[in-house]
């Protein structure tokens, strides 16, 4: 276990005079759960956004699970075992929360050119919705339209359906937005559980979430990496302090 | 079971009737021209169908779609044209005769038009939304001047056909026997689209249409499922062209025309986009009124229009679903 499980090299991504990622390297290991964190426009939905592919960036370079994948297409990625969550969410509003989930697992088990059979009574779809509905604390609500759930539901539900793919990583960005506390404690609760399961980039503002739940902490500043390391050595550093948490040493 | 999954049922149940009698009671009634004129709406419905599936579950918004229907046609004019005089279609690398048989002509329109509709696709779903419209639009006009300035063809004089193709087992000449035989390949066809919407596939097109960028970020690779999707909807559209060029006998470069990919698009939203049976009863209510309505005004848009207002402002899902209520027509 020598390569950590995502690798990202000398990132840079400018948007015409702002440079959203600015030499950006950081690494996140098998298992842990990384915290990024930054200022409001540090760059770190821009640095997500790269990660998954939907942005291509100006160089550089992202290595995961061995292989370089910084021109492969999102989807692609997607099947390589590298899952995301949306910041505002993001589902299937008009399928229900079961569809919804049935469609993240079809994802990962081969293509999906079957024109016959229905999908609603495929027993290699039925089975394995129950079991994530069941880990996400979501069972009592499979049936219903998925509109119809609460903003944390829906965040469990995002969770949900990107763990389906069983991946290796997975981007949750920003996954306490717009949530109450007792959203928060529950969403808390299940990344905590999912540790060592997979592994976790937590993209978050809330640091208190961040600092209880991360084994390392990497801050954005600028679009750049500016300190990585665990969360007392983050708190306790005086260029974060300085950049952060605008404090004047 | 609910009370709207009955009425529904009812529903579809009076309308298949209503279809399957109307030949011997428009018989009876004296009014046989009437079995012409629905095999012509069977034959619409059926396009119409065929477009619901790429704009009303796959959010495909194309105003090119009569593109395929005009194929379906001229595979069949261009066939029997050869069949008349003798001179084979291709003669290398290997020869290919003219043919009036419907066994062989139904499925090569089938087969030619779905083949267009993927080369025309591979290209067009590079892009969405507006940009899809206007270049489903452009490939259309284009095939529509080809069509237009092939004098071997007949150019915009069209080809006529001496007769329909044969079946064997049926004579086709007859109109009841005709009408049949579209009611048939409609029922076979909505059935099809059925099994299909509700299947994985189904599922993956239903989902890009909702939201693209998730379906991607799940690991979906959506061009191949939206090309596979328009594919399958220009076949469909192929076999209502080999249909329309049977019943009227005639094959004109008109038949691909963007207005009536327009016409068609407005049977969809009239009926009900995203159901099976809405596009069918878009076919029905636009056909029937453009016929009474042209009796006695010489511009039936000036009714139809309004009407096509409130249809689509009061009605999420057409006239399909303001029948069967709310939450009745899901599909």
């Amino acid at each position: 276990m020598t390569e950590p499980l995502l690798q990202v090299l000398g990132l840079n991504k400018r948007f015409g005079a702002v440079a959203a990622s600015r030499d950006l390297s950081f690494s996140v290991n098998h298992g842990e759960i990384h915290g990024l964190i930054g200022p409001n426009g540090a760059g770190k939905t821009t640095a997500i956004n790269q990660l998954c592919g939907e942005l291509k960036p100006d160089s550089g370079s992202i290595r995961f699970d061995g292989r370089d994948i910084t021109r492969l297409p999102v989807h692609a990625r997607a099947r390589m075992g590298l899952a995301r969550s949306f910041q505002i969410t993001f589902i299937f509003e008009h399928l229900s929360t079961e569809q919804n989930l049935a469609l993240a697992i079809q994802a990962h088990e081969g293509h999906s050119f079957r024109f016959w059979g229905r999908a609603d009574r495929d027993r290699r779809l039925i089975g394995p919705t129950r079991q994530i509905l069941e880990r996400v604390g979501l069972e009592a609500r499979a049936g219903e339209p998925a509109s119809h759930l609460s903003h944390g539901e829906k965040r469990q539900l995002e969770v949900g359906m990107a763990l389906a793919g069983q991946p290796k990583i997975l981007l949750l960005d920003e996954p306490m937005a717009g949530m109450g506390p007792g959203g928060t404690v529950e969403l808390s609760r299940l990344i905590q559980e999912l540790k060592g399961t997979l592994a976790i980039l937590l993209v978050e503002h809330d640091m208190d979430v961040v600092f209880s739940l991360a084994d390392r902490v990497t801050v954005l500043d600028y679009g750049q990496a500016i300190a990585t390391g665990s969360p007392q050595e983050i708190r306790s550093n005086p260029v974060v302090r300085r950049a952060y948490l605008g404090e004047e040493a | 079971m609910s009370p709207k999954f009955s009425r529904k049922h009812l529903l579809l149940g009076l309308g298949l009737i209503a279809l399957l009698l109307l030949p011997p009671v428009t018989g009876a009634l004296g009014e046989g021209y009437l079995v012409s004129l629905f095999s012509r709406i069977l034959i619409y419905a059926l396009v119409a169908l065929s477009l619901d599936l790429i704009v009303g579950y796959g959010g495909m918004v194309s105003l090119g779609h009569a593109a395929y229907f005009g194929i379906g046609a001229y595979v069949v004019g261009i066939l029997a044209h050869h069949s008349y005089d003798g001179v084979p279609l291709i003669s290398w690398p290997l020869e290919l005769q003219g043919t009036e048989n419907a066994l062989v002509t139904l499925p090569a329109a089938v087969l030619v038009s779905g083949l267009f509709a993927a080369v025309i696709g591979f290209f067009c779903l590079r892009t969405r939304g507006m940009h899809f419209i206007m270049i489903t639009l452009a490939f259309a006009q284009m095939l529509y001047f080809f069509y237009l300035s092939l004098e071997t063809y007949g150019g915009d004089d069209g080809l006529s056909l001496y007769s329909r193709n044969r079946l064997p087992g049926l004579d086709l000449a007859d109109d009841t026997s005709f009408y049949y035989l579209c009611l048939a390949i409609l029922l076979l066809c909505l059935y099809l689209s059925h099994r299909l919407v509700h299947s994985r596939f189904g599922r993956v097109i239903q989902g890009i249409r909702e939201n693209e960028r998730r379906m991607l970020a799940l690991g979906f690779p959506t061009y191949r499922y939206k090309l596979a999707c328009f594919t399958i909807a220009g076949a469909g559209a192929g076999l209502a062209g080999a249909l329309i060029a049977n019943q009227t006998e005639f094959v004109s470069p008109g038949l691909m025309h963007w207005t009536r990919s327009g016409e068609i698009l407005v049977m969809v939203l009239l009926g009900g986009m995203g159901t099976l049976f809405g596009p069918v009863l878009g076919a029905i209510v636009l056909l029937l009124m453009e016929e009474v309505l042209a009796s006695f005004t010489e511009y039936p848009m000036v009714l139809l229009g309004p009407f096509l207002i409130l249809v689509v402002l009061y009605g999420r899902k057409g006239i399909y679903g303001i029948l069967l209520g709310r939450g009745g027509a899901d599909d």
